[in-house]
């Protein structure tokens, strides 16, 4: 998918459209339940995100949050970087994204078990 | 350096060309506001991480995000979240073909740009 930007417009502003949905209710979610947290001790980090509910709302909003970054930032990079390195550039965005979801994944798994 | 015409076109977004209004600045904080985030994800998903792994790790990513520049961050990044989610909002509606008329549409810059600054005060308030 990634070498072949052609043809695919309908899909990423389908993965978009879908994506930010779902984000504009995960978003006030997160903020509201684990936002206070940050800055706080971490016993009671611990104590909010070994509770299963939290774990996920934590897991959701950056999963699909990154997956929504993955394809913004593509459109970024298509717009402004010309040539061959926009490739080069995408690519490494999307690992990031994929990097980013699962160290996510890894610390709340980790703070589960 | 090639001084051929064909070379003095403008390249996309056209700023040279382009008058600064409300739409033209409250639609590149969309982008900005989105792209820019991943400091704020990478900071929030190191802290998490550090918070799994150990007391020792956990005090030296708390030590950064309880610092001016880490809250500067934080702060910068709820912020942009809002906006954005606002942003994300108006084009949620935009896709239905509605409120694309200059008034309806500058009310709707003016929503997110305020709500944006509204929603982050109440969030560091309240939480």
């Amino acid at each position: 998918m990634t070498f072949k930007m052609i043809k695919t417009g309908t899909s990423h502003f389908r993965a978009m459209k879908i994506s930010s949905m779902v984000l504009v209710l995960l978003i006030p979610l997160f903020l509201f339940t684990i936002a206070p947290i940050v800055g706080e001790k971490r016993e009671i980090i611990l104590a909010k995100l070994e509770q299963p509910i939290y774990a996920l709302i934590v897991a959701l909003t950056f999963t699909v949050g990154l997956l929504h970054f993955k394809s913004g930032v593509q459109v970024l990079i298509e717009d402004y970087v010309h040539g061959s390195m926009s490739k080069v550039w995408i690519n490494i965005t999307i690992a990031l994204s994929y990097l980013l979801i699962g160290l996510t994944l890894f610390a709340l798994t980790k703070i589960l078990l | 350096m090639s001084t051929s015409k064909s070379n003095q076109r403008p390249l996309s977004p056209h700023l040279s060309v382009y008058k600064w209004q409300l739409h033209a600045i409250t639609s590149i904080l969309t982008r900005i506001t989105g792209n820019a985030l991943i400091v704020g994800v990478i900071l929030f998903v190191s802290w998490l991480l550090a918070a799994a792994t150990s007391d020792a790790s956990f005090r030296a990513v708390n030590a950064i995000i309880s610092s001016w520049f880490g809250k500067l961050i934080l702060i910068g990044s709820l912020w942009a979240l809002w906006y954005h989610t606002l942003a994300g909002i108006r084009h949620l509606i935009w896709d239905h073909a509605v409120w694309l008329d200059i008034r309806k549409s500058r009310l709707l810059g003016w929503s997110v740009v305020i709500g944006s600054f509204a929603l982050t005060f109440l969030t560091v308030l309240f939480l």
